[in-house]
């Protein structure tokens, strides 16, 4: 199985396995890696101590969501006209921009796609196909700032052994896509944009909030108090969306199993952990490798690495410089 | 929605992997009642679509209604070009209709005063249109027999609103309350001195619409639903003799009526004498 059909099949819901075949200068670098023991030990130590807490990439990229979220609400407020409508579709200077997954569930229930339409959606997918796919999870939807911070809540009380984590199979959001996809086809309502926090949100900034608030409050709870960051997970078909356009972008957290003492701090901090597994020991079968589509490219792996194994990278880039 | 009790915590070892096992089919079994509760939860979407609301006055160039809640993507750019805004966005009660635009008429008609009806212009998905493509359906009694002419452009070269289908029709809903048909007249601002609606006032700014309350009538025979309406023959004041033998005034609908809602707006009594029925065809001898 190639790599590509590993992470497709991992962004669909597959649980992934240890590789069949590593490479030789994989299993060079962990002999090597493992062959004094002592000394890696105290290379662990030494890492450990000198590691500087970092929000470098979380405060850059929570700079640029509410600057983009805010540009909506600037242009209509102050009637700037720069970034006109809300996240589903909008107009950027003139241009217009449609958001893939609202597109795709208009293009269903509709069966009619006129030209604005079509450019929109395809301007958008070049946009995430050259900026990283669930990239705009994470650097835009609105949602996934809230669910951020109230997450934090969640882990104080795991922690504090007042809520249990209960987990979902990730394959849910495969099958979510597929029903919300056969859903608008045959009903011929785009059903759902009706319980879609990211548009909800989006509009509530611009346009004012509404009653619509009171679901996107309960998913929170449901976060804070049942499952971890459960609709980003296991819910959500944006994500899945925008990951299929991550299939073939060029930029992407890349891992370099190398400089990586196997500890999982990366995962702790991830949303998406299992595009991490490759960190676990033995089971990177390549010196350098993306973490895949399914990466929401948000950078807390990045920032929590002490060892810089994990690395935003756009791929031919560094060849061509 | 309530927290977890926390399981035994000190398990024998060989049970282990029965652990994993039933962990396993536990989470499947959790996936699918997630799977169920969250459709089940979007299908409820569907009550006000079938209780549907016939109550929403859609924008100019909207689509039939399934059509429309089909195509439209929820946006809000109409809503951000109308220099009136008299367009408002569905919220979560409307089911499907969520973001969608519609028009409360009563609080902000459409006016007509961008003059090419700028929400259909600004509709990314084509929900709101000038043309129809020939596959959707055209209710009956929708198009309008000729292209209707606004009143502030009647002396420009081209006189016509680019629109093709009534959003509804107006209709003398409550005749008992009609200043008109009792003779009476009306002075002061036409909604009340805190009312926020706006209109465009050819007379005072074609390019500005200012708040209706800044601009009092005196009216001998109340006739703002005829006087106001932004198209050409749309509605008329007419005379009649009643039983009676008094001659009193009524207004009378006419088949250019757009179904704008400026009447309705502007109708002084409380509630409005005439209203707009969304979505209605026009019927000869309708009002």
């Amino acid at each position: 199985m190639s790599r590509f059909t590993e992470l497709l099949l991992g962004m669909l819901g597959a649980t992934p396995k240890k590789p069949k075949h590593v490479s030789e200068a994989v299993q060079k670098i962990m002999v090597l890696k493992y062959q004094d023991k002592e000394h890696l030990f105290k290379e662990k130590l030494h890492a450990r101590a000198r590691q500087q807490p970092s929000h470098k990439w979380r405060n850059r990229r929570w700079k640029v969501l509410i600057a983009v979220n805010l540009l909506f609400v600037v242009s209509f407020w102050l009637d700037i006209q720069i970034l006109e409508g809300a996240l589903t579709a909008s107009r950027f200077v003139g241009f217009h921009m449609v958001d893939l997954n609202s597109a795709l569930h208009v293009m269903l229930a509709h069966k009619h796609i006129i030209v604005n339409l079509f450019i929109g959606t395809f301007t958008v997918f070049l946009l995430w196909a050259l900026m990283g796919g669930r990239s705009f999870c994470s650097w835009v939807c609105p949602y996934h700032l809230l669910a951020e911070w109230t997450d934090k809540l969640h882990l104080m009380l795991v922690k504090k052994k007042i809520v249990t984590d209960h987990t979902f199979h990730r394959g849910t959001r495969t099958v979510f896509w597929v029903l919300f996809a056969i859903l608008s086809f045959a009903t011929g309502y785009t059903i759902f944009e009706t319980i879609s926090p990211t548009g909800i949100l989006s509009r509530a900034l611009i346009y004012g909030p509404g009653l619509a608030l009171g679901w996107v409050v309960l998913l929170l709870m449901f976060e804070v108090f049942w499952s971890r960051r459960a609709w980003c997970r296991y819910v959500c078909p944006i994500g899945l969306t925008y990951g299929a356009v991550g299939l073939i972008t060029p930029v992407q957290v890349s891992y370099k199993v190398e400089h990586c003492f196997h500890e999982g701090d990366c995962r702790k901090v991830c949303l998406v952990p299992h595009v991490l597994d490759l960190t676990i020991k033995g089971r990177a079968s390549e010196e350098t490798m993306g973490l895949g589509p399914d990466c929401t490219r948000c950078g807390s792996c990045v920032d929590a690495c002490p060892t810089g194994a994990l690395q935003f990278e756009i791929k031919g880039l560094s060849k061509l410089l | 929605m309530t927290p977890a009790t926390p399981g035994n915590k000190k398990k024998p070892a060989p049970r282990a992997k029965l652990d994993k096992a039933q962990k396993a089919r536990r989470r499947f079994l959790h996936s699918i009642g997630l799977t169920a509760g969250v459709v089940g939860l979007s299908l409820l979407g569907y009550i006000p679509v079938i209780s549907a609301r016939p109550d929403r006055l859609r924008p100019p160039g909207a689509l039939n209604e399934d059509d429309f809640l089909a195509s439209c993507i929820k946006c809000g750019q109409c809503v951000q070009v109308c220099p009136v805004q008299a367009i408002e966005l569905g919220d979560i009660d409307d089911g499907f209709g969520i973001g969608v635009p519609y028009i409360a008429a009563r609080d902000q008609a459409c006016d007509f005063s961008c003059d090419a009806v700028q929400c259909i212009l600004a509709c990314p998905t084509g929900a709101l249109t000038y043309t129809k493509p020939p596959t959707l359906e055209v209710s009956k009694g929708a198009p309008l027999a000729k292209a209707p002419i606004l009143k502030a452009k009647e002396d420009d070269p081209e006189p016509t609103l680019n629109l093709k289908e009534r959003m509804g029709v107006a209709r003398l809903a409550r005749p008992e309350s009609c200043l008109a048909l009792h003779g009476r007249g009306f002075k002061g601002q036409a909604r009340g001195p805190t009312f926020q609606g706006r209109m465009r006032y050819m007379d005072v700014d074609r390019w500005n619409p200012i708040p209706v309350r800044d601009h009092p009538y005196d009216r001998e025979l109340c006739d703002l639903c005829v006087t106001e309406c932004p198209i050409k023959d749309a509605i008329r004041m007419v005379s009649f003799v009643s039983k009676r033998g008094e001659r009193l005034s009524r207004p009378e609908v006419l088949e250019q009526c757009v179904g704008c809602g400026v009447c309705e707006m502007m109708c002084p009594v409380e509630p409005a004498a005439i209203v707009i029925d969304a979505r209605a065809p026009w019927k000869e001898g309708w009002a």
